[in-house]
């Protein structure tokens, strides 16, 4: 994975969140506080706002400076989870390299188990991890066994769509969602669908290029 | 969406400046990152950490000052501070004793103020408010929000720290006082988060929602709106089961408002409150009424008790010179 790949992916998930902007807004005023789409979108316009600066780092260095700067840029739950992961991701990379596909699988889920960690949350809680925890391990187990990366891609989009939409009939014991109880149920998590629509931002990239 | 507003973006900045220069006396502000701290720095003793997203205000900017808090974060609207905000404030406002962040249990503050305080080269501790009875209270869940009880907590540290009080004894009495203290609220309105530009929740105008967060983010359930008596049975009966004080008790009682319902009303609802809490026995020595921790434009009002004793009242009573609380100095 090069630095340009990184910076190509952030402006594609700033379209893509800027494409999507009333599907997460309508999502998170359901069952949210109706900040996510604003936290989402300001995170973004600054990551490919420091284009220049990233474009001179390293792709490890580039994921954590990525990381440092969402911390104190969002704000909200989203922050320090969207900040760990991407510090987690780039301090693996860092140690093991991200040049081949099933490097990244791994980085990746080190990113993901840091927003496990900070957000003391697993799947099944209506969040986000109910998209991340099921594509890290679709990333892992089919890069392992030597997948090839067409199939690979795909399978991630499919796996963030369907982690999505399982969120719609859990009840909410996590976030900001769990103190509707009950009547949170129906309802999909605007933060499963903004990672969904991320990742899937981020594999169309990767399978075009 | 009708506010006063210049430029979306500059709201915050420019209501933070405004903000100090009306209070120039009192406290200081400074951008980028944004947070507030006295006006004359407190010497000696533990430093007073809060914040939270804006659109709550006076909470917690207007709780900047001579026995209470010696620094505030304000966030975006409804979206929590970030620890570079915690971390800057922290060194302003640190005087050699640590220091202590008062958090509402909501799940950014605590995940921002947690990476905070993991970076913080100070000693420190962290009180998280959680006196929001609206909210079942699991261990599969989240946990009680902190909400108006958060007010309470903060001007009985804020004087226990005056005194010279360690970082131990402080934290400890903001558990206590935020154990003895609940609250429910109810909206009549939304509100409207400027940057989204429409009513976070709808809600028809013989309606209203019961157990309502201060963010707008829905409570208990929607009811068919009913008369104040009626409400307020149903806010102090839920607080009540929660504190389930002994007859005699003394207690705080708090009726806060959202920032949409006249004080007028207010007063309705202390006088409905009061006559219930005084058929239980208890004895209400202690009073505050008025709008202290707001959720924007909303309609609405939210009850909170504080169970007191001596330890408590003589904290409570104690002289405090902020912008939104100031007695006895």
């Amino acid at each position: 994975m090069q630095t340009a790949f990184i910076l190509q992916a952030a402006q594609a998930v700033n379209d893509a969140i800027l494409a999507h902007e009333s599907e997460i807004e309508s999502l998170d005023r359901e069952i949210g506080d109706g900040d996510h789409y604003i936290n989402m979108k300001r995170g973004c316009a600054t990551i490919v706002g420091m284009r220049d600066e990233l474009a001179t780092l390293s792709p490890d260095n580039a994921l954590q400076k990525i990381g440092m700067k969402l911390l104190s840029t969002i704000g909200g739950a989203s922050g320090p989870l969207v900040a760990s992961f991407f510090m987690a991701m780039g301090k693996a990379a860092k140690e093991q390299g991200a040049d081949n596909l099933q490097q990244i699988a791994t980085a990746f889920s080190a990113g993901v188990d840091a927003i496990k960690a900070r957000g003391k949350a697993d799947v099944g809680e209506k969040t986000m991890l109910d998209v991340l925890i099921p594509v890290a391990t679709a990333f892992r187990e089919m890069t392992a066994a030597g997948t090839d990366r067409a199939t690979v891609l795909c399978a991630l989009k499919e796996t963030a769509e369907k982690g999505m939409l399982t969120t719609r009939n859990m009840m909410p014991t996590k976030g900001r969602a769990a103190f509707l109880g009950e009547r949170a149920i129906g309802h999909i998590d605007a933060g499963a669908k903004s990672s969904q629509v991320m990742i899937c931002a981020v594999c169309d990239l990767a399978l075009k290029s | 969406m009708k506010k006063f507003i210049n430029q979306i973006d500059d709201l915050l900045a420019e209501s933070l400046t405004g903000f100090g220069a009306a209070h120039r006396d009192i406290v200081s502000v400074h951008l980028d990152p944004n947070y507030l701290v006295r006006a004359s720095k407190a010497q000696n003793k533990v430093a007073l950490i809060s914040g939270g997203g804006s659109g709550h205000e006076p909470l917690h900017s207007g709780f900047v000052g001579y026995g209470m808090l010696d620094a505030a974060c304000p966030g975006h609207v409804f979206t929590s501070p970030t620890p570079d905000q915690m971390l800057t404030a922290a060194e302003a406002a640190e005087s050699g004793k640590g220091v202590l962040f008062i958090v509402k249990n909501y799940a950014g503050d605590v995940m921002n103020f947690e990476m905070a305080a993991e970076m913080l080269p100070f000693e420190h501790a962290t009180v998280i408010t959680s006196d929001d009875v609206a909210v079942e209270n699991s261990t599969y869940t989240t946990g009680r929000r902190g909400v108006a009880g958060t007010v309470i907590v903060e001007k009985c540290v804020g004087s226990l720290a005056e005194t010279g009080a360690d970082l131990a004894a402080c934290k400890a009495l903001g558990d206590k006082v935020n154990s003895r203290t609940a609250s429910m609220g109810v909206a009549l309105t939304s509100c409207t988060v400027p940057a989204a530009g429409r009513p976070t929740f709808d809600i028809e105008h013989h309606e209203l929602e019961m157990g309502v967060g201060i963010h707008g983010e829905p409570g208990r359930r929607r009811e068919k709106m009913r008369t104040a008596d009626e409400i307020v049975t149903d806010l102090v009966s839920a607080i009540l089961e929660d504190l389930k004080p002994a007859p005699g008790s003394e207690v705080l009682l708090m009726v806060n408002g959202f920032t949409g319902t006249p004080l007028m009303e207010l007063y309705v609802l202390y006088n409905s409150a009061a006559k219930l809490l005084e058929a239980k026995g208890l004895k209400i020595s202690r009073s505050l009424v008025g709008d202290y921790v707001t959720s924007l434009e909303m309609a609405g009002a939210s009850i909170t008790v504080c169970l007191l004793d001596n330890e408590i009242r003589r904290h409570w009573d104690s002289p405090v010179h902020t912008v939104a609380l100031r007695w006895g100095k």
